[in-house]
């Protein structure tokens, strides 16, 4: 049963990695699902497998008799997978705005906060496109414009 | 006992929720900033704790050791601890200033407060579950912090800053996976004394390198460095500037925890691994700054060069370079802050960070020119100033162990770093603004003046105290790397043996 389970989260992190490797950021977030679960099955085999024996004191007594299933890592278990779980509710919630916002899911299409072109050694061909181009800067900038202008590569998106 | 250690979590975490609760009012700011006052005595009375006891630890709802979790504070935790109350409270000044009431209204300083919360208990924590929970905490609230206000380039940063850090604490879950199953325990301290009855030291070794490499991506250390200049210069300012000053040092932190506490086994091959990661960080990191023209990306990358120099004390393994280390960790926090500030004030009265769209401050604002000289000078290793007391350090501890080459490296990275600062001199303070604009600090209104320069002057001052008088401060490093180094006072006071 654990060489069962140990192959299984092998499959599981194989193709995780497989699918992170895609640039489109939808399969990446399927990977990353299969890797949080591979890694929840990490813990609790890392308990070891007792089946049938739940944790359970009889009543009066202070420690379970005989050998009993290890209760900790299914604690463990459980908060990862809660946790797991907002996380990646965040990432797809992420995910879906990025597509609503940039048009695409396609990482190597994502360069707007690192456009191609920053470095001034490499002059860029095109002198409208170029990155970094405040719209009129203006000492005076209001509170909101702080936080929101874009720093430029619109031409891109 | 347990209510100072508590304090410091409990404290910012009641913040959050009574800053949310008043986050359409005025009030909810003013919130946020007595939270962090009162955060700063806290971890203050801490300290003062740690130093008259040395380590103290504290059990949550009395489960003795190894069974519940427990919060302990060494020097380093302490030290932590202030460092990150300090820089809140720098932060949340300068939010007043420069936090939109539209980000206000969507949870702005409640979600800064628990990253404050889960920084403190990061540090605090004995307990290794107990750690990667504080790192989800921090996680999300910073996933928060970052793509608040949704701009375009922030949702792009955010994506490969959410996707790499998710990867890295699956990675860490793993481990702490691996790790329970051949130890049996997730306590710090008792890990201390288990891993040295593992058998199969082999596995022992590859689980440090799992752990390597999820504190490796929280750190960003080299190759897994990526996210950081993607995202870091993304969102507003002043979360730019807590981000940089705390959030790449909890893994560093991490890292040195866990390196000198559990895996102290194996330390020709782990430490190794570490020592040449650390030399590649600092070189990448500084060629990159080299490459970039803006502002804020360039002192992004300076935080992945400067990783380097702590990684690099740790690595050492000698208690000269953990003295490095430790001492590196404190001024680089106070340091990295305050030049994000310093970017912001640039950005607010020049109209840009991009160095090809900004001049004149030289000229126009002096103070703002001087207060920038200090922690640029710093950064880059100058006497009298932090910076160099900290490299200093390190480089010793280098050339202590005959290793020319790493210590060439450093000292070859300073002057790299001071190349990449006089390009933000030669380019945002000394010629004429390109838009003929006259950036005057005297423009902005008074109340938002004071805002956003008082966290800056706050934290040069700081700098320059370090710098001048080391003395207190290396002595410091000194009792926490020995403790690093001879964990025997953490472990006996965690289990509870009183010594």
């Amino acid at each position: 049963m654990e060489l069962l389970l140990a192959l299984t989260i092998g499959v599981l992190m194989a193709s995780s990695v497989y699918l992170m490797l895609d640039r489109n950021v939808i399969r990446f977030l399927f990977g990353l699902i299969l890797l949080s679960n591979a890694a929840n099955l990490v813990i609790f085999l890392s308990g070891r497998l007792t089946a049938g024996a739940p944790p359970l004191i009889d009543e009066g007594a202070y420690a379970p008799t005989g050998v009993v299933a290890n209760a900790l890592p299914q604690a463990l278990v459980l908060t990862a997978i809660v946790i797991g779980f907002g996380l990646l509710a965040f990432t797809l919630a992420l995910v879906y705005r990025t597509y609503r916002s940039l048009g695409t899911v396609n990482s190597d299409e994502m360069r707007l906060a690192e456009p191609v072109s920053a470095p001034r050694t490499t002059p860029h061909p095109d002198p409208t496109a170029a990155p970094g181009t405040p719209p009129a800067s203006d000492p005076t900038l209001d509170k909101t414009d702080a936080t929101t202008t874009p720093t430029g590569g619109e031409a891109r998106a | 006992m347990s209510w100072i250690l508590v304090n410091p979590i409990l404290i910012p975490l009641v913040t959050a929720v009574l800053a949310y609760l008043f986050r359409t009012s005025p009030a909810g700011r003013w919130i946020s900033v007595a939270g962090t006052v009162v955060l700063l005595f806290a971890s203050l009375i801490l300290m003062g704790e740690v130093l008259e006891h040395g380590v103290i630890a504290g059990q949550m709802s009395n489960w003795q050791a190894p069974f519940g979790i427990t919060l302990v504070a060494d020097y380093l935790g302490g030290v932590m601890v202030v460092i990150t109350a300090i820089t809140a409270m720098a932060t949340v000044i300068y939010t007043l200033a420069e936090i939109p009431e539209r980000l206000e209204r969507l949870g702005f300083h409640a979600l800064l407060q628990v990253l404050v919360a889960a920084v403190c208990g990061a540090f605090l924590t004995g307990d290794l579950f107990n750690l990667y929970v504080w790192f989800e905490v921090m996680l999300i609230s910073s996933f928060g912090l970052l793509v608040l206000g949704g701009s375009k380039e922030q949702l792009d940063g955010g994506i490969k800053y959410v996707t790499l850090n998710l990867v890295s604490t699956i990675m860490f879950l793993s481990g702490i996976g691996l790790l329970y199953g051949i130890t049996g325990t997730l306590n710090m301290a008792d890990l201390h004394l288990a891993v040295r009855e593992v058998e199969n030291a082999g596995l022992l070794t590859t689980i440090a390198v799992m752990f390597m490499v999820a504190f490796g991506v929280k750190a960003a250390l080299f190759p897994l460095f990526f996210w950081l200049p993607a995202s870091y210069h993304t969102p507003p300012v002043a979360v730019s500037a807590i981000f940089a000053g705390l959030l790449t040092k909890v893994g560093v932190y991490a890292l040195i925890r866990s390196f000198t506490l559990i895996f102290d086994q194996d330390v020709t091959f782990t430490h190794t691994i570490l020592l040449w990661l650390a030399v590649a960080t600092m070189v990448t990191g500084v060629l990159g700054a080299a490459a970039m023209n803006d502002f804020r990306r360039i002192l992004s990358f300076h935080i992945i060069s400067q990783i380097g120099y702590m990684v690099l004390g740790l690595a050492l393994f000698t208690p000269l370079g953990l003295v490095g280390a430790v001492f590196y960790l404190v001024h680089h926090i106070i340091v990295k802050a305050n030049l994000f500030f310093v970017a912001g004030v640039a950005k607010r009265i020049g109209g840009s960070t991009d160095l090809s769209r900004l001049g004149g401050l030289y000229a126009h604002a002096p103070l703002l020119a001087f207060l920038f000289l200090i922690p640029a000078f710093s950064l880059a290793g100058f006497p009298p100033l932090s910076g160099f007391w900290a490299k200093y350090v390190v480089v010793k501890a280098a050339l202590d162990l005959e290793m020319w080459f790493v210590a060439g490296a450093s000292l070859a990275v300073g002057l790299l770093t001071i190349y990449s600062m006089t390009k933000i001199w030669g380019a945002a303070f000394w010629p004429k603004h390109p838009d003929g604009i006259k950036p005057r600090l005297g423009d902005l209104p008074a109340g938002e003046r004071v805002a956003l320069m008082a966290p800056i002057v706050g934290l040069a001052v700081l700098t320059c105290i370090i710098g001048l008088f080391p003395e207190p401060f290396v002595q410091f490093a000194e009792t926490s790397a020995e403790q690093l180094l001879d964990p025997t006072a953490y472990v006996t006071t965690v289990l509870g043996v009183q010594p």
